[in-house]
């Protein structure tokens, strides 16, 4: 028997620990996802990045079972999300407006402690999250930011192998938002894997394996970060010059042009060949700039929304 | 026991279930107790009303009279506001949400609701004893505090439906304004505040016609006040009533559910 099993292969991609399959979902006549297809890896960091409206909750709502998919099918470790073996697999960072403000920070990690079978220590997650010294603060007396890091230890209170973290930076200063980015890494490393919805692409960027850019419930593109930037045009060019927009968008390897402020911002794939046609058309170009798209020039040029 | 049971590691799935019971219900209890406009309004009030109209009371018969419908009113706002402010608040504030997405069982959540209100019902029954037994006339046995505690228990459940329907339907700024415009009248026409036979006549022929007027006769049978119909009757009412609202608090959660993106 074992001689016969097939050897895995080396590049074998982490085992996938949820997905979505063709999922469809609509409200009414609106169609928030459309056959939209999502796996979430062991170890890895998937970003969900689009604009408002474009799917990103509903996906994460029917990952958690909290709805259903009229088409296709959801799944965490190949079961129904709604089931209790694969509910006690996933954790979940949910943008609240507010939580029950009378209870303390070590009674609500002690409550949501109470629903998994194997959580992790009081004392750890109080460690890990920087809430020891405000465990016996009541969650209403919490300042903003030290509300998202009680929501983040419940979300990771119970050990989970899926953990969904829905905007977990906002409203937090650099230094928390800093800390909470290590601990979605060790997160990774320690073989769990993430699925992050935000409007901070820096973050997607610094923390994402791969980033799934979605709008009007289908994929724009999937990728690394880098193939990501590097599927729209891969530089940016950035002058005070004469010719207009429509001279500029002739030129070669021009994908778009953009005013901005008292210059014009011009992607292109090869901003040498661009540099070497316009210098002798335009002799006054100044303030010249060539660099990396970002990854938000990526996402505004993939969803169309400049 | 009890803190053995919160405090065991491995656990099979029926302690775990029981364990997530336990906690949910204490903090349930904590939160209720912390939330100053809570549990000063729920304990207070049936309190006050005992020393403004129960204690001058002469007659034991008219003490006991108090204390039944004292701990009615106090049952329906400790579960209406417990229960329908406080789901609907969860809800409104995307917490009810967050938990939803937990592996808390279902049940466990609307159950540790129900009883953390049912206790503090159970509270004001016996502070109102209590205090009618030691500063006023009243009489009351063991046996007859004990119906009248199961009467509470068992009154819990539609008022918990109520309270669910009310959560699912009104909107979160406005449901404690409704409840109170809905609950003091309803209370009132009852028999809650004073016997049936001093209300207007169109407002006694009115009541049995609210689930209410039929808790209030079960917890007056109990002292041997509710005259009439048999108590199998009352039960059946609140026992229908139940059910209805659970049917249309389920068909709202299920509507909302739809739309919701």
């Amino acid at each position: 028997m074992s001689a016969t099993a097939p050897a895995i292969p080396a590049a074998a991609p982490p085992a996938p620990l949820a997905r979505l399959r063709e999922v469809t979902k609509r409200y009414g006549q609106l169609a928030a996802l459309d056959r939209f297809s999502l796996t979430l890896r062991r170890g890895e960091v998937t970003a969900l990045l689009g604009p408002n409206g474009a799917g990103k909750t509903t996906a994460v709502r029917l990952l958690l079972g909290l709805t259903r998919p009229d088409a296709g099918a959801a799944e965490v470790l190949g079961r129904d999300p709604r089931s209790s073996a694969a509910r006690t697999a996933i954790g979940a960072m949910l943008q609240v407006a507010n939580a029950p403000d009378t209870l303390s920070v070590r009674e609500q990690i002690e409550l949501f402690r109470s629903y998994y079978p194997r959580p992790l220590a009081t004392a750890e997650l109080l460690n890990r999250t920087g809430l020891a010294a405000l465990e016996r603060q009541r969650f209403g007396t919490l300042s903003g930011g030290q509300k998202q890091r009680v929501l983040f230890a419940l979300a990771i209170c119970g050990d989970p192998e899926v953990v969904f973290l829905d905007e977990p930076t906002v409203g937090l200063d650099i230094q928390t938002r800093r800390q909470v980015w290590s601990e979605v890494r060790a997160l990774a490393a320690a073989g769990k894997a993430v699925l992050l919805t935000t409007h901070y692409l820096e973050e997607a960027d610094a923390l994402a394996h791969r980033i799934v850019l979605i709008e009007r419930g289908r994929v724009v593109r999937a990728g690394t970060p880098h193939e990501i930037k590097h599927s729209i045009a891969a530089r940016r060019i950035r002058c005070r010059t004469r010719l207009t927009a429509a001279v500029l968008r002739e030129l070669p390897t021009v994908t778009g042009v953009e005013a901005d402020r008292d210059g014009v911002v011009i992607f292109a794939h090869e901003p040498e060949q661009v540099l070497r046609e316009m210098l002798p058309l335009d002799e006054t170009i100044g303030d010249l700039e060539v660099s990396a798209a970002s990854l938000e020039d990526a996402f505004l040029a993939l969803t169309h929304t400049s | 026991m009890i803190q053995a049971v919160l405090t065991a590691e491995a656990r099979t799935p029926g302690a775990a279930r029981l364990h997530a019971a336990l906690m949910e219900l204490k903090y349930e209890f904590i939160r209720l107790m912390r939330t100053r406009a809570y549990s000063l309004s729920v304990l207070g009030f049936p309190l006050m009303f005992y020393l403004l109209f129960g204690i001058g009371q002469r007659s034991s018969a008219a003490a006991q009279y108090v204390i039944a419908g004292y701990s009615c009113f106090g049952l329906g706002s400790a579960c209406l506001f417990g229960i329908g402010l406080g789901i609907a608040f969860e809800r409104a504030q995307g917490w009810l949400e967050l938990k939803w997405a937990s592996p808390m069982p279902r049940l466990v959540y609307l159950a540790a609701k129900m009883a953390a209100s049912a206790t503090f019902a159970l509270i004001v029954m016996g502070l109102l004893i209590g205090l009618g037994v030691t500063a006023g006339r009243a009489h009351v046995s063991l046996a007859q505090a004990a119906e009248l505690a199961g009467i509470l228990l068992v009154g819990s459940i539609p008022f918990t439906a109520l309270g669910l329907l009310v959560a699912l339907i009104a909107p979160p700024k406005a449901a404690a304004g409704i409840i109170n415009l809905v609950y003091i009248p309803v209370s009132f026409a009852s028999g809650f505040w004073m016997p049936m036979r001093m209300l207007p006549h169109w407002l006694q022929a009115a009541a049995p016609a609210l689930p209410t007027y039929h808790l209030g006769r079960l917890a007056l049978g109990v002292f041997g006040l509710a005259s009439g119909k048999h108590a199998l009757e009352h039960w059946l009412v609140l026992a229908s009533c139940s059910v209805l609202m659970f049917a249309a608090a389920w068909i709202t959660f299920v509507r909302s559910e739809a739309k919701s993106p």
